[in-house]
């Protein structure tokens, strides 16, 4: 061996970590490219949909259009919110489309069913809109984020809040499917932990028109508290029509356990006013919030954004800023980075954990009444902030198999 | 008390009048379907959409027709979108029966149904397209808010209301088809309508007046269900299969049939909800199957 | 060898579908479930084109099978083939119970009592813990070919789609001109005549509509491996009615008809997807125009025009 031989060895090595490096620092296929894939004309279409994509079109304009000196290009795809459609547009956009991330993802089933194939081909998955525990626990994967809210949050924000008032004998209509379960499951927990109980529950068919009976269930069950355990249109038609039973007013109190701001504006305030429900985010809150509303109000018919909404802007800047310090598209690399930093963009404070649970706080909203509103956006008010770890199910307590 | 089954008879009764307020409710839907195919031998698929349009007519004129002609102020109210609405659904149908489904009448069955299954897609999608999925509110009328304590449940006026004008215009319908003279030239036209325009009456006017009438009632089903269902545009849809059930239980030919049925089904269908809540969508189709074997027309069809 | 026109433009359709992986402008993952909805669509043909019966309850078959066939792949871990054939097993059997039940009525009821027993079947969907309701049964793997040919790479599923839809068109191609094939098209021209003429028409029609199931769920079972799912969305009534719908716009009672209107529909609604409701309004304006003007289908009227048999 003579002594050129280490020197040789020395820049080969040299330059294949610096080749190897390279491969790590390109952004693939030259741009960077976000799938908005959301319900844009089903049923979860006000809480996600358009606006969803107008979310994600104004964090990519903010963000400058290009990131690392690459295009940012924003397609987007409907679900209608059915699992079949969900995998087979993922599908679409990671294999033809060479989609590099997945954001909205409404709906459960849908969500579970992009999640699968994000992980099979190795692509970032956010899911905003949908709701179930499992998405970040039994069903997590290491490329998917959940962002806005959750069944947990919903339980120990609303439910909790009521419980505390001193109303804690409860009576569930639930949705017969997945999602209902899981909540009136997670709301139970709260109601017995702090000492009150569950009187009876009664399951609906989703998409039931005429919910007179199940209410009838419930009111002849005496409970303080009426839960729906339900979303959409069945909460709207359980609302509308346990005021029309004479249930608002009465002795039992109504307690939707998922609600958006689009739901209260479909009933109309003097249904709904006094209603308690917990949201991830709320446009009137402060001035941040208010200066990002105004700006989407302007390109949406003056609507204000759903905490979904905020949460797709919010996870797509978070996502872009991501990119560009790990100076990658790479999935593995943003996911890493995603998880290790604090966040806090005026919109949304807190952290991603392991699980992909965004652990920030939660709000819980009173409706105004009628005489109270000042316009048809203003439709409620903070009445709690619940810290972000009282709102997230603990990481001991997790089934994820990622912090096991 | 004894106890059924878990529940009181007084929880019982309650949700026994419950069943039969929806039950007339189901009968008064059904009324038009059957008088659509009961005369004209015409499966009217576009029925759930004539019954969502009556109830959207309602709030258009109740809350945005206003703000249209520029008086913000004017309102239609309740009452009168109960005789307006029927009507211009009932004229819209009119101009679909003489441009389209007439000419598919000496076909087989089959391609009325596709036809009126194509509207109903067509008036469904545009209606999703300005209107949301997530529909609106109609409010009560004043005149009919409130409620009465009965059987240990609250009896909103409102639906009391619903139940006495459905049952007065059900057995209004039949006793015109079945006990007027202008109801027998009705099934005369249907069971020999050669010999009838040979007799000369105007039959193919009495057809499109028939067809007219029908989707009319559809309407008006829908303007009654306005302020107790969000007024969506996917209301209609939500229920046609079950309003085609208590049709064809009821047997097809028969308008007393479908008004008995309904009524029949609506508390079927509420003791469901109180035994066996998840069945209460499958408790209908789960009888149909039923009745179809025994009876193969029907409970008071004829077969033809 | 003399080959019929119909055979020579069959072979041609097949050639050109076997060059699909090879290019780019047609994506294979869109043509596979092309495939299985032309297969769907082909056997509600079978029965209302060839008998002249119309089921509004297909979809449970279609569904029934995607859902076994699912649970088998991912549960059971057993290869595609077998998935496939325990599916069509599956609906063939569910098949024979509706048409024992449903045969003996006619026209509409018939409809309505296949649209009732589809409702059952939706509600046991909805409620059966190994469905997983709403979520539906997903990642659902493809499976080993054979025990040997890996069919999670595109090019290969994509091969093994073409086969069964190949196969599935020589099984109908072969039923229609059969003698068993004329006993039915009797029976839908004149079934009195055919019953004076001593046929046991009612043991014919449940025999149709049996093997309709089945090829339904062969459809179905194939869509749970292309699209590695089976959801609620397969046994819902709307499945049903799209199947009437393709089988319409391509032409009732020709044999490519079904495929064309299944290719139609699948890139209608893909195409359409991004634009809102207006997918819904297209398959309506669709089915108004399909019935009032062109009842021949696309597919009936290049055959009339032609004066071929597609």
């Amino acid at each position: 061996m003579n002594r050129k031989t280490p020197i040789a060895a020395l820049v080969a090595g040299l330059m294949a970590a610096a080749g190897v490096a390279a491969q790590a620092q390109t952004v693939s296929d030259n741009e960077v490219r976000i799938g908005v894939l959301t319900d844009l004309s089903g049923i979860y279409s006000a809480i996600e949909g358009p606006g969803a994509l107008l979310a994600a079109q104004m964090a990519v304009k903010d963000f400058g259009g290009k990131v690392l000196g690459k295009n940012i290009v924003v397609t987007s795809a409907d679900t209608q919110s059915k699992a079949d459609l969900s995998s087979s547009k993922a599908r679409e956009m990671f294999e033809k489309d060479k989609v590099d991330m997945i954001v909205g993802n409404v709906s459960t089933a849908s969500a579970l069913a992009a999640m699968e194939v994000s992980e099979q081909f190795k692509r970032v998955a956010i899911v905003t809109g949908a709701a179930s525990l499992p998405i970040t626990n039994e069903k997590c994967t290491p490329y998917s984020i959940h962002y806005v809210y959750d069944t947990y949050a919903l339980s120990r924000g609303t439910g909790k809040a009521v419980v505390d008032t001193g109303k804690k004998n409860w009576f569930f209509v639930t949705a017969d499917y997945a999602f209902g379960h899981t909540l009136e499951r997670d709301t139970s927990e709260v109601v017995n932990a702090s000492g009150g109980k569950v009187m009876g529950s009664v399951k609906h068919p989703i998409n039931t028109t005429d919910f007179s009976s199940f209410l009838a269930q419930a009111q002849a069950s005496k409970a303080d508290v009426i839960g729906l355990a339900n979303a959409g249109g069945d909460t709207i038609g359980s609302v509308k029509q346990a005021a029309e039973l004479g249930i608002m007013g009465s002795k039992q109190t109504v307690v939707p356990l998922l609600m958006f701001i689009s739901d209260v504006q479909a009933l109309g305030l003097k249904q709904t006013a006094g209603m308690n429900f917990t949201v991830g985010w709320y446009w009137d809150y402060n001035d941040s919030n208010r200066k990002f509303a105004e700006r989407f109000m302007k390109e949406f018919k003056g609507k204000a954004p759903t905490s979904v909404q905020a949460g797709v802007y919010s996870s797509t800047m978070q996502y872009l800023k991501a990119v560009e310090t790990t100076k990658t598209d790479n999935a593995d690399a943003v996911m890493k980075r995603l998880k290790s930093i604090e966040i806090n963009d005026g919109l949304f404070k807190g952290k991603i954990r392991a699980d992909g649970k965004f652990e920030h706080d939660m709000y819980l909203l009173q409706v105004k009444a009628p005489n109270e509103s000042k316009g048809p956006n203003d439709v409620a008010k903070v009445a709690k902030v619940i810290a972000a770890k009282d709102a997230t199910l603990p990481l001991s307590q997790s089934k994820c198999k990622l912090v096991k | 008390m004894f106890e059924l089954l878990g529940i009181t008879p007084q929880a019982l009764t309650a949700q026994l009048l419950i069943g039969l307020i929806n039950g007339s409710f189901y009968a008064l839907l059904s009324l038009g379907l059957a008088v659509i195919f009961g005369l004209l031998n015409v499966i009217n698929f576009t029925h759930g959409a004539q019954y969502m349009l009556g109830a959207m007519f309602a709030w258009i004129g109740l809350t945005q027709l206003g703000g249209w002609i520029g008086m913000p102020e004017f309102q239609l109210n309740y009452f009168v979108a109960l005789i307006l609405a029927p009507l211009l659904v009932g004229a819209m149908s009119i101009v679909i029966e003489k441009t389209m489904l007439k000419r598919l009448y000496h076909l087989d069955h089959l391609y009325g149904l596709l036809l009126t299954f194509g509207l109903a897609l067509v008036i469904e999608g545009l209606f999703r397209h300005w209107y949301g999925a997530l529909g609106n509110s109609y409010e009560v009328p004043e005149v009919l808010t409130g409620g009465l304590r009965a059987a240990g449940i609250y009896l909103p006026y409102y639906r009391l209301w619903v139940v006495a004008l459905a049952l007065i215009v059900c057995f209004a319908t039949w006793y015109f088809i079945e006990r007027t003279k202008l109801g027998s030239l009705l099934r005369a036209g249907t069971e020999n309508p050669r010999l009838l325009q040979a007799l000369g009456v105007n039959v193919p006017l009495i057809i499109t007046l028939t067809y007219g009438a029908g989707c009319a009632l559809a309407a008006f089903a829908g303007v009654m269900a306005a302020p107790i269902y969000q007024v969506t545009a996917v209301m209609g849809s939500n229920l046609i299969i079950v309003v085609f059930a208590v049709v064809v239980i009821g047997g097809m030919g028969s308008i007393a049939g479908s008004i008995l049925t309904g009524l029949g089904l609506g508390v079927v269908e509420g003791l469901t909800k109180v035994f066996y809540p998840q069945a209460s969508s499958v408790s209908i189709f789960v009888i149909m199957i039923i009745v179809l074997l025994i009876k193969p027309a029907g409970l008071f069809g004829k077969v033809r | 060898m003399n080959l019929s026109l119909f055979q020579k433009i069959s072979i041609g359709i097949f050639a050109l579908l076997l060059l699909v992986p090879f290019q780019n402008v047609v994506y294979d993952l869109f043509m596979m479930k092309v495939f299985c909805f032309a297969i769907f669509a082909a056997s509600l043909n079978l029965l209302l084109g060839y008998v002249g019966l119309l089921s509004f309850g297909h979809a449970a078959f279609f569904g029934s099978a995607a859902y076994v066939t699912a649970h088998a792949m991912k549960e059971w871990g057993v290869t595609p083939e077998i998935g496939l054939l325990l599916g069509v097993a599956t609906s063939a059997a569910i098949g024979y119970v509706f048409g024992a039940l449903a045969i003996r009525r006619q026209g509409i009821y018939f409809a309505m009592i296949t649209l009732a027993l589809a409702q059952v079947i939706y509600f046991l969907a909805t409620q059966l813990p190994f469905t997983n309701g709403e979520d539906g049964i997903q990642g659902v793997p493809r499976g080993q070919l054979l025990g040997f040919i890996d069919l999670s790479s595109s090019t290969a599923m994509y091969l093994f789609s073409l086969g069964v839809f190949a196969i599935a068109f020589l099984l109908i191609i072969r039923i229609v001109n059969s003698p068993f094939g004329q006993v039915l098209k009797s029976i839908r021209e004149n079934e009195p005549r055919a019953i004076s003429l001593g046929y046991d028409v009612d043991r014919y029609k449940l025999i149709a509509f049996t093997l309709s199931a089945g090829l339904a769920g062969l459809g179905g079972a194939l869509k749970s491996l292309v699209l590695q799912l089976a959801s609620l969305g397969d046994v819902f009534w709307h499945m049903s009615g799209e199947a009437v719908l393709m089988t319409i716009l391509g032409g009732i009672g020709t044999l490519w008809g079904p495929i064309a209107g299944a290719a139609i529909i699948v890139n209608l609604q893909n195409y359409l997807a991004n634009l809102g409701g207006w997918s819904t309004i297209a398959t309506g304006a669709i089915f108004v125009i399909c019935v009032l003007a062109f009842r021949r289908g696309v597919v009936g009227e290049l055959a009339h025009r032609l004066k071929i048999k597609l």
